[in-house]
């Protein structure tokens, strides 16, 4: 059964003149599994991220269906959409120390949430931000809930948002290139977290990302997309071992370490 | 090695208290300013086209050879500039600001009275302009491009564009003289008498003395002319802070705040009222400014008994040590104001605070 | 090929003429400029429009408005209508001087700190520290009265206090332009610094401080009337706005003395707000692309894609 299904989304921008940018996508998370989006930057991929959740502007008008067990998030009213935000669907942005608010601790913003979906008081919502922090091992978590962004390393911030994204026991994470604004030393830390979390708590991911590197590294399933459209899809192995289209060839080539890492990982 | 510990023990202290390394350093900038401040009045006073004697003591003071003799010994007028700006310092570190041409008293003693007059209107100036500012320009950036955004840029773009000293008068005649529902000029009604002086702000003064209904008096004499005068900075802080939302609301960490379903009222109040925090205290800032000018237009026509009116009776009688002065503590008002504002960004920032 | 129509000078120009365009589109910019030609045109036309002469004390005194005079009489008997229109002629090339003398002053000075540095930027950026330590409206006040009770002194003290916003800009966007690849390709092309600046810096700093000039038009009218309100710039028995304004504070009961100087002074400034306030909107990026996408719809805010938007400078 999958945790979130996506039924040909469509989403244009502009009324008078709309401009398509994704035109008829479908997808299924499945609990436990990482499901790869990958596409090179402007194919859509970020933009069908953000419409899960609701987060595209006023000029944008989706179309399709995107299903979480049995409520449909497209259309949905504000007041229903913020009970999915944050509590079944949560998501972790391409740059820590963009979204992590700079004036707030990281207490306050590890709690707030989780004090308005789940009703706990200050002490329970404190005790659970601790081990949060612990769970993505985020050192001396106590201490760490009085600090704010700036104090930490991108790393850090990278976990720490993590945890704020997990905060509510969600069952998907929208994860938007999270290892992008990262050091090449770190991607590897946050990407083990990634799969081991997602084992741990039988998550359901939809990991974007434009580096077939970290595809190839912790994804389950992939699908490749190009001017709003899916080209191909299967299971990362299937994939980048063999692959269909034209178009994805071209990416591998473009890409030898990923074809590498994948074939060395079969002997 | 001792050598190691004692260089050691300031830097620990720093560590510990960033803020306090940055307040100096805001304290010594201000330092630096109010000198500065002085400097310029005394070159305006000293480079007076004409006869400074007569600038300084009026036509009829001059005529008597004693009086300007005693004038020129005093203020050092046969020295040099350097030497006459140090008995200018000297004259104002002892309270000194010269004599009114008009009143023939120290200027000192009569600015004494206006300044809590003037801080008074200004300070409720300020709150009434911020609290309108923050709700319209908040408003207007979420309603971006949209007709209510259309209409509070109009409304703003005429706040910008009245004479405030025009809309005193009309406002005066209007709901005072014609209407009837605005309570006559000064600071309280003549049937009071004023409270015990604490703070000098007429307002807290009655309240630290238990009158309400001297409270009450002087805060419908402030209510006019603090509105006329809050028009001006209402336009420019709903301008501004719609500028500074906006910013903030296209930030990933504003759509992490969404993405995390928090209520819209808290995304405003706490993610993004707090991110646009630091360039709307800057206008604030700015706006104290424009509101201390703004005393010097709006004063007379209410004649509230503050710094604007002074200026404005010094300056119709060409009266320049009442100018100057005024001029001096204006300056040194807004300097404070603006140490003011520089300790708020340590508070408000915590990458100032914490370095 | 002059260096000011040289490929690269033109792409980086193109956005300001393109922008004055755009902006005249927009409904408040053409009310403004409707406004401020009305203006123009009466001040132009003033002598000859204006019933009778501004400063003749020739009919009967504090008469309401009516038939003899449409806006009625002032204490001493002259037309406050002929005053009102020859007003114009006074108050707005008087403010045009000081914007554009600030703007010049401002420009140069911002574009020599900016392209010096060193001790000569500390000195000068420190100057501006000590005009912006002080309330416009006070400093100017001060200088006026030092100077002596005139328009022209108070036009100087005018430009005394505003042209250090200008080089504050100025500066910071020759700082910033200095370091970027056109320029620095200049350079290399073996471009004198006098060349560099005047064809690759000063022509793409020329669109904010327009934006900035336009605006300060309504800001410095505001100044010299008020000026003269505090018998600081003009004299009697001279026809300008703000002084009439201070003459009807002792006449409170003829209310024509004060209500139309001052709506004059409103519609001039409002006019001139209104243009530049449309002009910043054009040129600013932000706003422009937020104009095309933003005709209606729920609680949701703009596109990621968007680019930072410019803040607004300083007042």
């Amino acid at each position: 059964m999958s945790a979130l299904s996506i039924r040909d989304l469509t989403i244009a921008f502009g009324r008078h003149d709309p401009v398509q940018v994704v035109s008829g996508i479908s997808l299924d998370l499945s609990p436990g599994k990482i499901q790869g989006l990958a596409g090179e930057s402007g194919s859509g991929k970020t933009v069908s991220a953000m419409a899960v959740l609701g987060l595209l502007p006023a000029t944008a008008q989706v179309g399709g269906s995107i299903r979480l067990g049995t409520t449909e998030l497209v259309g949905l009213r504000p007041r229903e959409l913020n009970r999915v935000r944050g509590r079944r669907i949560a998501m972790v942005f391409q740059d820590p120390s963009a979204s992590l608010h700079p004036q707030l601790t990281i207490g306050a913003q590890l709690t707030d949430h989780v004090r308005a979906h789940l009703r706990l008081n200050r002490r329970d919502a404190r005790q659970r931000a601790i081990d949060l922090l612990t769970q993505v091992h985020v050192p001396d978590p106590a201490e760490a809930l009085r600090r704010y962004p700036h104090q930490f390393s991108g790393g850090q911030r990278q976990r720490i948002a993590i945890a704020v994204a997990l905060a509510c026991d969600p069952e998907v994470l929208l994860a938007d290139e999270p290892t992008t604004a990262l050091d090449v030393t770190v991607q590897a830390g946050i990407l083990h977290l990634l799969r081991e979390l997602v084992d741990q708590r039988d998550l359901a991911v939809l990991l974007v990302t434009h580096d077939l590197g970290v595809m190839s590294a912790v994804a389950d399933d992939v699908a490749v997309m190009r001017h709003g459209q899916i080209v191909e899809s299967g299971s990362t192995h299937d994939v980048f071992t063999t692959p269909q289209h034209a178009y994805t060839r071209t990416l591998l080539e473009s890409m030898p370490d990923a074809q590498q890492s994948l074939v060395e990982d079969d002997e | 090695m001792t050598a190691t510990t004692t260089s050691q023990k300031p830097a620990r202290l720093w560590q510990r208290w960033p803020l306090l390394g940055y307040i100096l350093r805001r304290l010594g900038t201000s330092v630096l300013l109010m000198l500065g401040v002085t400097m310029v009045t005394f070159v305006l006073t000293a480079l007076v086209p004409g006869d400074p004697v007569a600038a300084a003591l009026g036509e009829g003071a001059a005529s008597n050879p004693a009086t300007v003799a005693a004038y020129v010994e005093e203020h050092g007028l046969d020295k040099s500039i350097p030497e006459r700006y140090l008995i200018y310092l000297a004259a104002l570190l002892q309270g000194d600001l010269g004599t009114s041409i008009k009143t023939g008293r120290p200027v000192a003693t009569e600015l004494a009275t206006a300044v809590p007059a003037t801080v008074e209107i200004a300070l409720c100036a300020i709150v009434v302009s911020l609290a309108v500012g923050l709700a319209l320009g908040t408003i207007a950036a979420h309603h971006r491009g949209r007709a209510t955004d259309q209409v509070l840029r109009v409304v703003s773009l005429l706040g910008l564009s009245v004479p405030t000293f025009w809309l005193a008068i009309m406002a005066y005649h209007t709901f005072f003289l014609r209407l009837g529902v605005a309570p006559g000029a000064g600071r309280l009604d003549p049937t009071f008498t004023p409270p015990p002086t604490v703070t000098g702000l007429y307002t807290v003064d009655f309240i630290l003395g238990g009158d309400p209904v001297g409270f009450f008096d002087a805060l419908a004499h402030l209510a006019l002319p603090v509105l006329v005068l809050s028009l001006f900075t209402i336009g420019l802080l709903t301008r501004f802070i719609r500028a500074a939302v906006l910013e903030v609301l296209d930030t990933d960490y504003i759509r992490a705040a969404r993405a995390k379903g928090l209520p819209r009222r808290r995304v405003i109040g706490a993610y993004v009222l707090r991110g646009a925090s630091l360039p709307i205290l800057t206008v604030v800032g700015v706006a104290f400014g424009v509101l201390l000018s703004g005393t010097v237009l709006v004063e007379a026509v209410f004649a509230w008994p503050g710094l604007g009116t002074y200026a404005f009776n010094s300056a119709i009688n060409l009266d320049l040590p009442g100018v100057m002065g005024v001029g001096l503590v204006v300056g040194v008002i807004y300097l404070v104001i603006n140490f003011a504002v520089d300790l708020l960004y340590g508070v408000l920032d915590p990458r100032v605070r914490l370095a | 090929m002059s260096a000011s129509t040289s490929p690269r000078t033109r792409l980086r120009r193109g956005r300001l003429f393109r922008a004055i365009p755009t902006a005249w589109r927009t409904p408040l910019a053409m009310v403004g400029a409707i406004i401020a030609l009305a203006w123009i045109v009466i001040a132009l036309i003033a002598p000859w429009a204006a019933p009778h002469d501004p400063l003749a004390q020739q009919l009967p005194r504090l008469t309401a408005p009516g038939d003899a005079s449409v806006l009625g009489t002032d204490q001493v008997g002259r037309d406050v209508f002929s005053r009102l229109l020859t007003g114009a002629r006074v108050t707005m090339p008087l403010a045009l001087l000081m914007v554009v003398s600030a703007t010049v002053l401002g420009t140069l000075i911002g574009s020599i700190a900016g392209f010096v540095g060193g001790w000569v930027d500390e000195t000068l950026m420190r100057l501006t520290d000590l005009i912006m330590a002080f309330p416009t409206v006070i400093l100017a006040m001060i200088i006026a009265a030092s100077l002596g009770p005139s328009l022209l002194n108070a036009v100087i003290a005018g430009i005394v206090v505003s042209w250090p916003q200008y080089a504050r800009v100025v500066r910071s966007l020759v700082l910033s332009l200095r370091t970027q690849n056109f320029v620095i390709a200049g350079r290399l092309l073996g471009y004198s610094p006098w060349r560099s600046l005047r064809s690759d810096i000063l022509p793409n700093v020329a669109g904010p401080v327009l934006v900035l000039a336009s605006l300060d038009i309504g800001t410095a009218i505001l100044l010299l009337t008020g000026l003269s309100f505090l018998g600081l710039g003009a004299q009697p028995p001279a026809a300008e706005w703000g002084s009439m304004i201070s003459g009807a504070m002792s006449h409170i009961d003829a209310w024509w003395l004060g209500v139309f100087p001052g709506l004059a002074i409103l519609t001039v400034v409002m006019a001139f707000n209104f243009i530049g306030d449309s002009l910043r909107d054009a040129l600013d990026p932000l706003s422009s692309a937020e104009r095309e996408g933003a005709a209606g719809g729920t609680e949701h805010e703009e596109p990621a894609a968007v680019e930072n938007p410019t803040t607004e400078e300083g007042r």
